[in-house]
């Protein structure tokens, strides 16, 4: 996989994961032209297309949309199911996930998906073992805040 | 808040986050935005030393600033400190940062290699797995010389935890991609291909991908992953007893690792050991079967992940293209996706059809489904799976149906979607003439894409019709007919034109004999569409004409009455005038003999790559038009006898530029706008400005020689022409084309035939009107072995053939120096020398420039003073010049006066070139 991106049917980009290198101008214009794309398709129209030498993927959850970028050679519904997959991650773990709950912890969105993708590939696909890998780290956070309230500390050294 | 916030929630980035949501235009949120910059930088600047809960929370903020858009300049500094907490969410917050940021600024770039260090070798899984997200992540070079060498003992290592693994195995997935040179494996190699075994299906799934790709760049190291991916398949697909159980996805066991196992496979021919192959082949049918259950959910879920497998299988099976029983078990159940309901499955059975018809076992198979993916044509509402099921018939067309594919091609044009018409009428030029059997269903189908789809006919589908017929001497006749009754229609496109009028003054005569179209008919209907063309189709139809007159001597003072008219003679456009002027002027003065000759047929055109073909490759990158290929239908042995098969061959490399327009016009009447451009080099004219007798080019067939005297503003050259080969040269001429009027050459006839072995010579007399920049140009035509050759040369005529040397004394050259002492009658050069810096050489060159040598003029003896008169019929002008050379620098100054600076400018020009 070359990119994954989130964006609402405003065309609001709410999530961009790039798995190749590329500028800042170029990461931009791929996000509106293709943004532009997909919002301008019909409902029953196919989840697949050609786009420059690539083939985008793309599935509507609600107001989200979410688009991945396949290389020639990569499987198109296997890639569907990355898409749900994420999206079971996401609902899992926020429990009835919305897109509000990506907006304002954007952070753990990203960290949901490094668990499950690396790279542009699968890197752990049972559901059980991210999640317990993001509450890992969520138990961490959740030990080391508990005895401050979540208020700034103050060090002792 | 609206939104739960799990974990640590921090406060304020959620505020932030509503203010900008609550921001009622794009100026409010920058201005919210700024607010908030300042007050981190400012937090960042600030003398108390920042908590690492604030500097989380203010980076975080950043990061979110940056991710709606906006730049980010500054907060790297504290991203990197973040690194180093201890606390598991600063952490995770700043290698995020860094992933999503990430800056080449050398000195941060050491500081957080530091960090990653650490976290590596902490023995901490989930810090390691930070730390080999971000690599993977960030993927840079300076983190692939990092660590490039460290991962793989990571990876391997027996103590490593399973989650940590995964990380790795895929950290050095992206850093082979982003710096293959720097992922050695060898030592490796054979504990990575026995990760397929791991216990943990994760670590298979993170190895399996690595492993695909270390398979494709060095198949041979990875051979042995072979057979331990078709055991671990076979675990997976075969043995309904072993349960899954997380990894199994709405009833399918281990859907995304078996189509990376299935994508590993496709890296390596079918396996050689008989146990292993029958393992694989049962393998591949129970996916086949399993595809014939009926599905265990109802869960789109379900069956896409179900069919993702059996696609990849499918795809092995085409890799493979050995197993015929397979191929066609595969070619059916794609045949019966090609009717479900889900869109998605029709789009991708199409698409996977169109590798099942390139192969000779599966190609009759799939033609079985002509009728669906007609229909699918016509009615799937979805542009891009229209697309595929041209595709799809483009692939599948072959000798036995490619009337009823053209044909139902041609009627999907009349509606298609202007995005991929003009792909349609490619397709459509190049299977129609593939598959012609006979020629009239080619010329019929053609001139049908250009009333239909004119504009997006391109120049390569019109050039190739034409050179078809040209090529086929059974099919002009009816072309000429049928183009005769094409241009009856009182609207009919460009295209349509420029092929009726280079047809009908080609072939024209073979349909005279009808009164309906008697040659005044044909010219009056191609004149009635003049008027309304552009310049390049009229100047075709000028042509035309001209040939007209060769083939109808009846018309001949009709033609030329047009020719002769004021919008002809006096066009604003220099081709179209001159084409009038010299057509008009052809025919006044060549008998018909010469006429005959210059305006013959043209010659047959060389075979070579359907340009047509090539541009559809362009159009669609060279994998994608593998749907004609030659190889496969050699089965049906049908394509041996076609005459035309090597045009297509896909196989030969395209005709270097190979300039159509040229093809199409170079044998047309003669012509200089559209001459070839000469193919001899500017060098072999430059050594002709000092010497007047050479060899002026020579390639393996032709020598041309020179000799040439000049006296005052008249010259006269022999030019000589040797046959290299043994063989004739039939039908030869040559021609001289002068580029403006300023100099007259008058080219004595030519033998027509020059025997192997053998030199003629041709007698060129020149007069010099007036000055000039512009060489003639020398055209050569002639026949060997049936192939016609064209030859263009400049002819050295440059201005300084029509010196005189003036000798005079120091006193009188210096007084003339002077008399022409106006800025625009000097012109001046600097230049560096070319060659060895030889007085004795330097003299020839001035002497042989034509002007006189003068001994003793300039004060310094290593200079050169040089006098002479250039002779023109109208005018002579006096020329003085001085070279002075820099033997240290290696360098030349060339001062010229004239009276004239156009003469100056020219003749500094030609000579300074020489040293």
């Amino acid at each position: 996989m070359q990119f994954m991106l989130l964006f609402s049917r405003q065309g609001k980009l709410r999530l961009q994961k790039w798995y190749v290198p590329l500028s800042d101008k170029e990461k931009k214009k791929i996000t509106r032209e293709l943004v532009q794309t997909i919002l301008a398709r019909k409902a029953k129209m196919c989840s697949f297309l050609e786009w420059r030498d690539l083939k985008i993927v793309y599935k509507r959850y609600a107001s989200l949309y979410f688009c991945c970028a396949i290389e020639e050679q990569d499987n198109e519904l296997i890639t569907l199911e990355i898409i749900h997959r994420y999206v079971e991650l996401l609902d899992k773990y926020f429990g009835s996930v919305c897109e509000l709950d990506i907006i304002f912890n954007f952070e753990k969105a990203y960290f949901i998906l490094d668990e499950f993708l690396l790279g542009g590939e699968a890197q752990e696909t049972s559901k059980k073992n991210v999640l317990k890998a993001i509450e890992q780290g969520d138990l961490l956070q959740e030990n080391q805040s508990a005895d401050w309230g979540g208020l700034p500390r103050d060090e002792l050294l | 808040m609206p939104a739960v916030s799990k974990g640590d929630g921090m406060r304020g980035l959620a505020v932030f986050i509503s203010d900008i949501r609550n921001c009622k235009s794009k100026e409010a949120e920058i201005k919210r935005i700024n607010k908030e910059l300042a007050n981190i930088r400012s937090k960042f600047k600030g003398d108390k030393a920042l908590d690492g809960y604030s500097k989380k929370k203010y980076v975080c903020k950043l990061l979110f600033i940056f991710l709606l858009g906006h730049d980010i300049d500054f907060g790297h500094m504290e991203a990197v400190n973040l690194l180093s907490s201890n606390k598991y969410t600063e952490k995770q917050i700043g290698y995020l940062f860094i992933s999503v940021l990430v800056n080449s600024n050398s000195d941060l770039i050491r500081l957080i290699n530091n960090a990653i260090k650490n976290d590596l070798s902490s023995r901490n899984p989930t810090f390691m797995n930070l730390a080999l997200h971000c690599i993977a992540n960030v993927g840079s070079r300076e983190m692939a010389e990092a660590f490039a060498s460290d991962i793989p003992r990571i990876l391997v290592a027996g103590d490593t935890m399973d989650s940590v693994k995964q990380s790795a195995a895929l950290c050095l997935l992206r850093l082979n991609k982003t710096s293959p040179d720097l992922v050695p494996m060898g030592e490796w190699t054979s504990r990575v291909v026995h990760l397929l075994n791991d216990q943990h299906l994760g670590v298979v799934t993170a190895a399996t991908s690595l492993i695909s790709r270390l398979a494709q760049k060095s198949p041979d190291d990875f051979k042995t992953s072979a057979a331990l991916a078709v055991a671990r398949l076979s675990r997976i697909v075969t043995s309904a007893s072993i349960d899954l159980q997380d990894y199994t996805y709405y009833f399918v066991a281990a859907p995304w690792l078996s189509v990376k196992l299935l994508r590993l496979l496709q890296c390596y021919p079918p396996p050689e050991d008989a146990a292993l192959r029958s393992r694989l082949a049962e393998c591949l049918e129970t996916i086949l079967n399993k595809a014939q259950e009926p599905p265990k959910s109802k869960k789109v879920q379900h069956s896409n992940a179900k069919n993702a497998v059996l696609f990849e299988a499918i795809s092995l099976i085409i890799h493979h293209d050995s197993e015929p029983t397979l191929l066609v078990r595969a070619c059916n159940q794609l045949g019966q996706f090609l009717q479900h309901r889900e869109t998605n499955l029709r789009y991708l059975a199409l698409e996977s059809m169109c590798t099942l018809a390139s192969s000779e076992f599966s190609h009759e198979a799939v033609k079985t489904h002509i009728d669906t993916v007609i229909n699918a044509l016509k009615t799937e509402r979805d542009v891009s799976v229209r697309q595929r099921a041209l595709d799809l018939l483009y692939a599948m067309c072959d000798r036995s149906n490619a009337k009823q594919i053209v044909a139902e091609m041609l009627s999907y044009l009349e509606n298609a979607d202007y995005s991929i018409r003009e792909e349609i009428v490619l397709k459509v030029a190049i299977l129609a003439e593939k598959y012609a059997v006979d020629y009239t269903w080619y010329v019929d189908t053609i001139l049908n894409l250009i009333r239909m789809a004119g504009d997006h006919v391109s120049e390569e589908v019109w050039y190739r019709v034409i050179q078809i017929v040209i090529n086929r001497d059974d099919v002009q006749g009816y072309a000429a007919k049928t183009v005769f009754e094409a241009l009856q229609a009182p609207a009919c496109h460009e295209n349509l034109v420029k092929v009726g009028g280079y047809i009908l003054g080609e072939f024209g005569n073979l349909i005279a004999g009808d009164p309906r179209s008697s040659p005044l008919v044909q010219f009056k209907l191609l004149h009635s569409k003049f008027h309304l063309c552009s310049v390049p189709t009229r100047a075709l139809l000028l042509s035309a004409y001209i040939k007209f007159i060769n083939l109808f001597p009846e018309v001949k003072s009709t033609i030329q009455e047009v020719l002769r008219s004021d919008s002809q003679l006096r066009n604003a456009d220099v081709e179209l005038q001159q084409r009038a002027v010299e057509y008009l002027r052809l025919s006044c003065i060549a008998t018909t003999d010469i006429l005959a000759t210059v305006l013959e047929e043209m010659p047959p055109f060389p075979e070579r790559e359907s340009s047509i073909l090539a541009k559809l490759k362009k159009k669609k990158g060279p994998g994608n038009v593998t749907g004609v290929d030659d190889t496969r239908r050699n089965v049906n042995g049908a394509n041996s006898a076609h005459p035309f098969n090597d045009l297509l061959n896909l196989n030969s490399p395209p005709a270097a530029n190979s300039s159509l327009l040229v093809d199409v016009f170079s044998e047309a009447p003669p012509d200089p706008a559209s001459a070839p451009p000469p193919d001899v080099s500017d060098e072999s004219f430059s050594r002709f400005v000092c010497k007047n007798n050479g060899v002026l080019y020579e390639n393996q067939l032709l020598q041309i020689g020179l000799k040439s005297e000049y006296r005052q503003n008249l010259g006269r050259m022999y030019v000589f022409f040797g046959n290299k080969t043994s063989s004739q040269f039939v039908s030869f001429s040559s021609s001289v084309t002068t580029m403006n009027p300023q100099v007259n050459v008058h080219a004595k006839a030519v033998d027509p035939v020059i025997e192997g072995g053998a030199q003629v010579q041709q007698i060129l007399n020149i007069e010099c009107v007036s000055e000039f920049s512009d060489a003639p140009l020398l055209s050569i035509h002639f026949r060997y072995g049936g192939a016609p050759q064209n030859i263009s040369v400049q002819l050295p005529v440059m201005l300084n053939k029509f010196f005189q040397p003036t000798e005079m004394t120091s006193q009188d050259f210096f007084q003339r120096w002077k008399q022409l002492g106006l800025p625009q009658q000097e012109v001046q050069k600097i230049f560096k020398s070319k060659h060895a810096m030889d007085s004795e050489v330097t003299k020839a060159k001035i002497l042989g420039f034509g002007v006189a040598l003068l001994e003793a003029v300039d004060p310094n003896p290593a200079n050169f003073v040089g006098a002479g008169v250039v002779h023109t019929k109208t005018s002579q002008v006096g020329c003085l010049l001085r070279l002075e050379p820099n033997t240290q620098a290696q360098m030349y100054r060339l001062t010229l006066r004239t009276s004239r600076d156009s003469v100056s400018q020219r003749l500094c020009d030609l000579l300074s070139d020489q040293f």
